[in-house]
């Protein structure tokens, strides 16, 4: 029985190690080839001499690499900053309240859900460009302004939001306003944290958007700079392009592992990510 | 008595403006996002637009017609489809078996977790730069073990016949993690007196558990993490742009890299929008499962 219990044990420790070991190569190569000097880059998984200092200068040198982090905070903080406070009162609006044209918005709602950024994106580029917003912090954003998954989520969090409380707050001379934003939101914070979380990883990561509508170096985003300074080492330089990498990569990577607990929380309430 | 109707008219009068107030920036950026956006995309796909053109004539269906005759353009379909028939079955089975596997344990779980999860919120630019060194056919790690196989240098990148399978490894590299927490938030959710009911009328071992508890509960699961890795792998674009272009010689290209190509390298809007509204078509079924499988998972 023992025995059995031991290599049923085994049994499952040996997928998930190997599993686990693919999934950890690219981090540990990346990290590891960023201390490297570059005559010594290709030698297995030693480290003799360390050229971090040299490598990890040497990429922020080529590239505004911080520039480029700051563009993500930028553009992730406004996106979610809108997406807040656009989605949650329509979400209320949606759950509580009854106006004409409900149902036909939270129709409009539902088939926004069915459609990606890549559709309408034809379109935006040129309405953006007519108006002279190409190359701006506000063309990277606006096509995000509105979350229709976010009033979703949050439309059905508010429903189960007791109506006798509204009622109580109503008949204490609360307005609406002051309803939603002091008792119905805090209330909801769980998908709230959730929403965010889903937000600024997609809006972070997100290369297809800034690609069409940015052409000026220093407004790129994260992912837009990596490829411009992937194109600018002409892969002759792997210790600095590993670098920017990893200086890329570790802000989302570092926010994980200090709350991995509310991101896999998140990805579980909300089966997006 | 009449005072208190009165009030109450008021109220309801005040709150239904609360609503069309509450209402009125989501209605208007909706509008100004989604409506007028493919409104116009459909209206662009009936002509032949092009930046910079002096005029522009209407062709009806003209460009659908060629892009659904366009070598490149279904060349860029079966690419896309070979890219979903490696990555959407990969990325269940592997996250429903990381799952099965985590789920049973108890201390190394959570690291588990967290080493699965990794690759989701990593930055998929920077990693397929990784990834590419890793796969050098010099210079990268993985010669190594190709070499030790017996295989030589193989050019996972370079060669038509590798590209497309390497680029689907990168993408259920990144992916399984995200299944994986899916499925292991599924199975958490089964009642562990109903594996007690099925060990008393016989299930015995792990595969009859599996068959007649694990699975069919499953279900919601698995088809919620089937619609959702589809639309992933439909919309596959960040890794070609940046390892492969679309090469070597098209192998690669698929259907956002082309549209992308169409529109906002080559100008030729009618023709993108076009390609634009063949991919919504083509993701659209999955979109509206994903949406009705939404409703049911935020409902508890």
């Amino acid at each position: 029985m023992r025995g059995s219990v031991t290599v049923g044990r085994v049994a499952a420790h040996l997928p998930l190690a190997l599993g686990a070991a693919v999934m950890l190569l690219p981090f540990v190569w990346m990290v590891l080839t960023s201390f490297r000097p570059a005559d010594a880059v290709f030698a297995g998984f030693g480290l003799s001499t360390f050229a971090g200092l040299a490598n990890y200068a040497h990429a922020l040198g080529t590239a505004p690499l911080l520039r480029f982090m700051l563009n993500g905070v930028i553009v992730c903080a406004g996106i979610l900053a809108v997406q807040l406070l656009v989605a949650i009162p329509a979400a209320y609006a949606l759950a509580k309240l009854s106006f004409r044209g409900r149902s036909l918005l939270f129709a409009l709602v539902v088939a926004g859900l069915c459609i990606p950024i890549q559709v309408p994106a034809l379109p935006l580029y040129l309405g953006l460009a007519r108006a002279g917003l190409l190359d701006t912090y506000l063309a990277m954003m606006f096509p995000f302004f509105l979350s229709v998954f976010a009033i979703f989520l949050f439309r059905q969090f508010f429903k189960s939001f007791p109506d006798e409380i509204i009622q109580a707050a109503r008949l204490d001379g609360a307005g609406e306003f002051e309803i939603v934003w002091r008792f119905v939101a805090p209330a909801a914070l769980p998908a709230i944290s959730a929403f965010s979380i889903f937000s600024v990883v997609a809006h972070w990561n997100d290369l297809y958007w800034p690609l069409i509508v940015i052409t000026e170096t220093r407004l790129a985003p994260p992912p837009l700079g990596m490829l411009y300074f992937r194109d600018a080492e002409t892969g002759s330089n792997y210790g600095a392009l590993m670098a920017g990498a990893t200086v890329i990569t570790a802000p989302l990577v570092l926010a994980f592992l200090v709350a991995r607990r509310r991101f896999i929380q998140g990805v579980t309430m909300t089966g997006l990510k | 008595m009449r005072a208190a109707a009165a009030t109450a008219r008021l109220d309801a009068g005040l709150i239904l403006g609360a609503g069309h107030a509450f209402a009125a920036p989501a209605t208007l950026l909706l509008l100004l996002i989604y409506v007028v956006p493919v409104v116009a995309l459909v209206w662009l796909s009936l002509t032949d637009y092009e930046l910079g053109a002096v005029e522009t004539r209407f062709l009806g269906l003209e460009n659908f017609a060629r892009a659904l005759a366009d070598p490149v353009f279904r060349r860029s379909i079966a690419n896309t489809f070979a890219y979903v028939a490696i990555v959407l079955p990969g990325g269940v089975l592997l996250g429903l078996g990381a799952a099965l596997l985590v789920h049973g344990r108890i201390r190394s779980r959570s690291v588990y977790e967290v080493i699965y999860f990794l690759p989701v919120t990593s930055t998929l630019i920077a990693m397929a730069t990784v990834w590419q060194f890793l796969l050098h056919p010099r210079l990268g790690p993985v010669r190594e073990i190709t070499l030790a196989l017996g295989l030589g240098e193989v050019a996972f990148l370079s060669d038509p016949a590798l590209v497309i399978p390497t680029l689907a490894a990168i993408g259920l590299w990144q992916l399984v993690g995200f299944n994986m927490i899916l499925f292991l938030a599924g199975l958490s959710a089964i009642p562990a007196d109903l594996y007690e009911a099925a060990a008393l009328d016989g299930a015995s071992g792990g595969i009859d558990r599996f068959l007649r508890v694990t699975w069919p509960l499953l279900g919601p699961t698995t088809m919620f993490v089937t619609v959702t890795t589809s639309i992933t792998a439909f919309k596959v674009f960040d890794t070609v742009r940046v390892l492969t272009e679309g090469g070597p010689a098209g192998a690669s290209e698929v259907l956002l890299y082309v549209i992308w190509l169409e529109g906002f390298q080559y100008f030729r809007i009618g023709y993108a929008a076009a390609l634009t509204l063949i991919f919504l078509a083509f993701i659209l079924a999955f979109s509206i499962l994903q949406a009705v499988a939404l409703d049911r998972r935020v409902h508890y």
